[in-house]
């Protein structure tokens, strides 16, 4: 009895991430059982057990269900455009070094429209976490494929199931060179936040897919039930194997996904490569663009007066990862 | 304020005016720049990725023109002054990112160094086919500013002021070059560090908390916040309110779309800037921009000697139009004169300006080359009948 005249409080607490979040907007825009709340709760426990200064973390996204996330999260928040939302951080990044810069959004804005600048990022191992939630449909637009549609899934420009190949995200991701590689679903919510944790600390090039049911279209369109259903499904059907290779992590439709830490591993960043590269060429003529940005000022002095260099490194400071699959 | 020296290459210069554009970008402070190769434009990043390093400026070669333009949006938000360069099919597809710097309000600069159109076109050689579009290629109301340079040494000078537009405004403003005065070789004096003003970016002074991204008094110019300075601001290319939290409702629609177009209609008169000469009396106006400008001289010295008053009004500011100055003419002469390299843009402009009290033609020419002066002096020749 007492624990019940304890909720009475409830109304009065504040939710734990409510901090992370910006509480004038909610309630937010998703549907019922749809997992992309759960993949924001745990970037948002991620963040607030890293210890990062939050007041130098943005977030960018793009279009989309997910791509409302930033509009949720209590940071420099970018909406950006469809599939754009990684060089819209780019210039985020080189603009202002010092910035930890979060990509949040779903398939098919990052590898549907975005799929270049995800490839070329990845490739150029730009110091950005890249987290994909992926429904397997575009949802905001009402169910159309996705370039992850499970081939014989159906959609709604697939009314006779998909017959096109899907892309195996963290192959995708591994192969262009990315130096964090994840896949979760929403069910896994310790080490999903685990993984966000772990993948806020690296450096370069960081990707953390995440399965989220989609209820109101995948789920209805292929007559999966409800979000629950769903939840129920990665529960028998996810099968946790750090290990596999990520070739062999093609996802079937209603069939096993493969979760795990795939790839962790250090290479170094595009400042990193830029900076090492033109302190060689170019030795004291060089000139980085300092932490704080390139922003000319009027009321400061002048930040890097002739021949001396600014602070030397242009990345926020972090915990040095362990290499785990020995990357030379 | 005055710049920084180090991007100031002070000194006479004998350079194109894709080098000179770069030249004025680093001059003015451009410290971002992302960029995808196209012709007749890319020696513009040529030399700003040799000279940036030395500067504390950061060069990216995206993977194209979207994602060039997307970066430089993100980078402005940095408080970095950011800039990208294209010529035509690369302008096509920066469309849709312009769209979002002018929806979020962010000062950033896009060259254009037209060549021959539609499409491929002509890659190597010139048009002047892309000013509407600079207006409306992307979707939607908006108004940005654009200007146009006709020699190697104003290509260094509006590349400055359009960044300072860009600062002022709070709006992509576009250089809209052309093949000809990209690789146009002449002299160009760059002044010292602390002969060139520029306009720095303004940080709201209000403290975190108290702000909101898009709070805009009477000059519709909302406050600056960049990110990382723990204002936790939220920006989107939604329709928006004050705090620039999505509103989907038709009365924001209106608000938001009405400011974005009025702050630099209702400024018009501050930002169009143009030279004009001999029209007092005149019989004839020849309204020119760009390279056409410099073909026209020799037009208009032709017609000139056949005994036409001709008055010239050359564009350097051609978005916001010089509306005002263009119907008071209208009425005073026997007609305006348009050559340019396209089938008709800036005319419709003048056109609609003299309203009927006086004709516009056109000296039209599909590009791959200037005019011939001839057919510039023809067409005046016709006019003053």
């Amino acid at each position: 009895m007492s624990k019940i005249a304890e909720q009475t409080h409830t109304e009065e607490m504040e939710h734990p991430v409510s901090p992370y979040l910006r509480m004038d907007r909610i309630p937010h825009i998703w549907c019922p059982t749809c997992g992309i709340g759960t993949v924001v709760r745990c970037y948002a426990d991620a963040l607030e057990h890293s210890g990062v200064d939050l007041d130098k973390a943005s977030i960018v996204s793009g279009i989309g269900c997910t791509g409302r996330v930033a509009g949720y999260m209590r940071l420099d928040a970018f909406h950006s455009t469809h599939g754009r939302a990684i060089p819209f951080a780019t210039g985020l990044k080189l603009g202002r070094p010092e910035l930890l810069v979060t990509v949040f959004s779903g398939d098919g804005d990052l590898v549907g429209i975005g799929g270049n600048h995800f490839i070329h990022a990845a490739r150029r191992n730009l110091d950005i976490l890249v987290i994909l939630v992926n429904n397997f449909i575009y949802g905001m637009t009402g169910g159309q494929n996705a370039p992850t549609t499970p081939i014989t899934a159906r959609s709604s420009t697939m009314p006779f199931g998909n017959f096109e190949r899907p892309f195996n995200l963290p192959h995708l991701a591994e192969s262009c060179g990315a130096t964090y590689v994840a896949r979760w679903t929403s069910l896994h919510i310790r080490r999903l936040t685990k993984s966000f944790r772990e993948a806020i600390s690296r450096k370069g090039f960081r990707f953390v897919e995440v399965i989220a049911p989609c209820a109101t279209l995948y789920a209805r369109l292929n007559k999966l039930g409800t979000g629950f259903n769903l939840m129920r499904f990665y529960h028998d059907n996810a099968v946790i194997d750090h290990d596999a290779d990520t070739r062999d992590l093609d996802i079937s439709f209603q069939d096993r996904i493969i979760c795990g830490k795939f790839v962790d591993k250090e290479r170094p960043t595009y400042s990193e490569m830029m900076h090492e590269h033109f302190n060689k060429i170019l030795g004291e003529k060089f000139v980085p663009l300092p932490p704080e940005g390139g922003m000319l000022r009027d009321t400061e002095p002048k930040k890097s007066p002739k021949g001396k260099k600014p602070a030397k490194t242009a990345e926020p400071k972090r915990k040095t990862s362990k290499s785990k699959s020995g990357d030379k | 304020m005055k710049t920084d020296p180090s991007g100031v290459l002070t000194g006479q210069h004998y350079l194109d005016g894709d080098h000179a554009c770069g030249e004025g970008a680093m001059a003015a402070g451009c410290r971002f720049v992302a960029g995808y190769p196209i012709t007749p434009s890319t020696e513009v990043v040529e030399r700003i990725s040799r000279r940036f390093p030395m500067m504390g400026g950061t060069f990216i070669q995206m993977e194209d023109e979207m994602a060039s333009m997307a970066a430089i949006i993100g980078a402005s938000w940095t408080g970095t002054k950011s800039m990208t360069v294209t010529s035509g099919p690369g302008f096509s597809l920066m469309m849709e990112n312009i769209g979002l710097a002018a929806m979020m309000e962010t000062p950033c600069v896009v060259v254009n160094v037209q060549r021959g159109g539609p499409s491929t076109g002509l890659p190597t050689m010139v048009g002047q086919a892309d000013m509407m579009q600079a207006r409306w290629g992307s979707h939607g109301d908006y108004e940005t500013i654009a200007v146009a340079p006709q020699s190697p040494q104003e290509a260094f000078d509006v590349t400055i002021d359009a960044f300072n537009i860009s600062e002022l405004y709070r709006v992509p403003v576009m250089v809209m070059t052309d093949e000809c005065v990209g690789h146009m070789t002449e002299k160009v004096v760059i002044p010292k560090a602390e002969d060139i003003e520029i306009v720095p970016r303004k940080l709201t002074d209000k403290p975190p908390g108290e702000f909101w991204p898009y709070v805009a008094g009477k000059s519709m110019i909302p406050e600056f916040a960049r990110a990382g300075d723990g204002y936790r601001f939220h920006t989107t290319g939604l329709t928006h309110n004050e705090r620039g939290y999505p509103v989907m409702s038709a009365e924001c629609q209106q608000e938001c779309v009405t400011r974005l177009v009025d702050k630099i209609r209702h400024n018009a008169e501050d930002i169009v800037r143009y030279e004009e000469e001999d029209t007092d009396g005149a019989d004839v106006v020849l309204v020119t921009y760009g390279i056409t400008a410099r073909v026209a001289r020799r037009g208009i010295d032709i017609a000139r000697r056949k005994g036409v008053k001709v008055g010239v009004i050359r564009l350097i500011v051609v978005w916001p139009f010089p509306e005002r100055r263009i119907r008071e003419l209208a009425p005073k002469i026997k007609g305006f004169v348009v050559p340019e390299i396209n089938y008709g843009q800036i005319v419709l402009e003048v056109e609609r300006c003299a309203a009927g009290q006086t004709r516009a033609a056109l000296v039209p020419h599909m590009g791959g080359t200037v005019h011939n002066p001839e057919d510039i002096a023809n067409a005046i020749l016709e006019a003053a009948k």
